[in-house]
């Protein structure tokens, strides 16, 4: 049974991860590129050149072809909700309601107007109208990723919410907390101005294949200009947003960052790793050095600055997590896994003396025992130390692979502004940079593989293990979904990939949509 | 009522001029029918919602489930 449960968990997951995996194949060249292509329109409002309204148009076909092939995709992740997930759906579903019902009904409805109007408008309304409908297309798409992004959130910092044992879920008490949590706005920032990363890289690597083909040099090279000035412009407020997203982890997910650090015993003045290899077969305690080899970066405490602001801060690492007994950030001692897993039964305990007392008081009493420690409720379901360490190899590759092809991004963007006026003429340049699309896209999904598979067990963090969160089917028909998905997905994208290099084939000189 | 035959020629037009545009539309409505006919009616029902007729049979239901899971 328990092998079942466990494979029935691990399928629901992999399905989750398939499909999110996907979806953000397609999101964020839609946000990345939606930028690009409106500033190039508003040079053609502004100037009048007509090339720029050409390059804008090409830009925008690519675009819509994208958009086209993606819509919907995410959507597939609300049906899983439903059926693989219907105890977590439950439990969130007060909390979920508004952001997604805005989402859905301000948001898509805001792209689908003003997508229509910038593809058919061309003619038929004004040029400023036009500019305007090309940048509500683009707000509405940012828009509907901020309510996507804050529901994220929440799970990795459920703010804003309390439990009511009588429905069973977390109910929503400050719509403002939910929307404005530090978390979310992070979140939010650091994953918009990632797809700006992407769609400048992309730009950058299709002209260079017209560079490469020694076709449309003028427009490759004016793309290029545009792309690298906001590629840079938007990598180095990733890095900001970054530091963010480190120190909220650091706050509030304090084992997700030694994972991404493979940090099993905690430091002062601890430093950021460039790259390492991890040794296989450690296990939490066992006091061996996890590293096959490593190189810090050459910057002493920088892992303590970006956890805690502070070169000398404590980073607890994996063993100090489940051990306890270290001073947290707000001067208390941190609990060790077994008093928050006997916290979290106490807490799932009251919730049974409430489902079966008769008397208001006795209901009462036991509401107030479970609220008190509602904060470990998901320890309760957690049996082993070992099942809070997520898997360590994977997210810490990952991450390392995000930072170091974020830095990568950056050099790109520098040589391609330094030798922008030579740029036409180097061609391992071109190369480099039309190889460096898919670099965008693993960085992209490197940054989803820390955050979500960083946060495991959690479903949603110390409150729901993913294994309370799933629900009772039988993996067979997850499994049988997940390869379902597999094929349409696959069939979409190879779509997408086959139209997107026909339209980049036949240039900006074709009249397109 | 102009408002609306003036809308109406508008995607009408637009439409009829696309050369991209239609076969993508092709494909989102094959996209569209795969996931809302046959994903969603066949393999994703909402489960509470299939199987009770109102929130406090669901919350019933989950909060029983949040309690046998931890056994």
């Amino acid at each position: 049974m328990e092998i079942l449960n466990a494979s029935l968990v691990d399928w629901s997951r992999a399905q989750f991860a398939l499909t999110a995996a996907y979806h953000w194949l397609f999101v964020p060249l839609t946000l990345g590129l939606g930028i690009i292509m409106s500033v190039m329109e508003t040079l053609y409002v502004r100037t009048g050149k007509e090339e720029w309204k050409r390059a804008a148009k090409f830009w925008m076909t690519l675009f819509g072809v994208n958009f086209a092939i993606g819509v919907a995709t995410g959507l597939i992740l609300e049906f899983e909700f439903g059926t693989n997930w219907s105890n977590y759906s439950w439990f969130v579903g007060d909390i979920f309601g508004a952001p997604l019902a805005i989402e859905g009904v301000l948001a898509f409805f805001m792209e689908a107007t003003f997508i229509s109007i910038m593809f058919f408008g061309w003619k038929r309304v004004s040029k400023k109208f036009h500019l305007t409908s090309t940048w509500l297309t683009v707000l509405g798409a940012t828009i509907s990723s901020l309510w996507i992004l804050v529901a994220n959130a929440w799970m990795q910092y459920p703010a804003g919410s309390a439990f009511n044992a009588a429905t069973a879920r977390a109910e929503m008490t400050d719509f403002w907390s939910v929307l404005f949590s530090p978390v979310a706005m992070n979140k939010f920032f650091h994953t918009v101005i990632s797809a700006w990363v992407l769609g400048s890289i992309f730009v950058i690597g299709v002209s260079s294949w017209f560079l490469l083909r020694k076709r449309q040099t003028d427009f490759a090279l004016k793309s290029i200009k545009i792309a690298a000035i906001f590629g840079l412009g938007s990598s180095i407020l990733l890095l900001t947003t970054g530091h963010g997203s480190a120190y909220h982890v650091a706050q509030r997910q304090p084992m997700k960052l030694a994972v991404m650090e493979g940090l099993y015993d905690g430091q002062k003045k601890a430093d950021l790793l460039a790259i390492g290899i991890l040794k296989s077969g450690k296990t939490y305690n066992d006091g061996s050095d996890p590293f096959v080899f490593k190189i810090p970066v050459p910057i002493p405490g920088l892992l303590s600055w970006m956890g805690h602001d502070d070169c000398d801060a404590f980073v607890p690492g994996i063993r100090d997590i489940i051990e306890g007994g270290y001073t947290q950030n707000d001067g208390t001692e941190a609990l060790s896994f077994v008093e928050k897993q006997s916290r979290g039964k106490q807490s799932i305990r009251a919730l049974a003396d409430y489902r079966t007392a008769t008397e208001e008081d006795a209901k009462k009493e036991a509401e107030t025992r479970l609220l008190k420690d509602y904060a470990y409720f998901g320890y309760g379901y957690v049996e082993k130390a070992e099942d809070m360490i997520p898997n360590v190899p994977l997210v810490f590759y990952s991450f390392h692979i995000m930072v170091i092809l974020g830095g990568y991004f950056i050099v790109l963007f520098i040589v391609v502004l330094a030798y922008r006026k030579k740029f036409e003429n180097i061609r391992w340049l071109q190369r480099v940079a039309l190889w460096s699309i898919p670099l965008a896209y693993i960085a992209g999904q490197a940054g989803w593989v820390v955050a979500e598979v960083g946060r495991q067990p959690w479903a949603i963090q110390d409150v729901l293990p993913v294994n309370a969160a799933v629900s009772d089917i039988s993996a067979g028909s997850v499994q049988l979904t997940f390869f379902i998905f597999l094929a349409l997905f696959t069939t979409l994208l190879v779509a997408e990939i086959r139209i997107m290099t026909r339209q980049i084939k036949k240039g900006p000189e074709a009249e397109t949509v | 009522m102009k408002v609306l035959q003036n809308l109406f020629t508008f995607y009408r037009d637009g439409m009829k001029n696309m050369t991209v545009g239609k076969t993508l539309w092709v494909l989102v409505l094959i996209k569209l029918f795969v996931m809302f006919v046959i994903l969603k009616i066949f393999f994703f029902p909402d489960l509470l919602n299939t199987h009770f007729d109102d929130d406090a049979s669901r919350a019933d239901y989950v909060q029983q489930q949040l309690i046998e899971k931890s056994k």
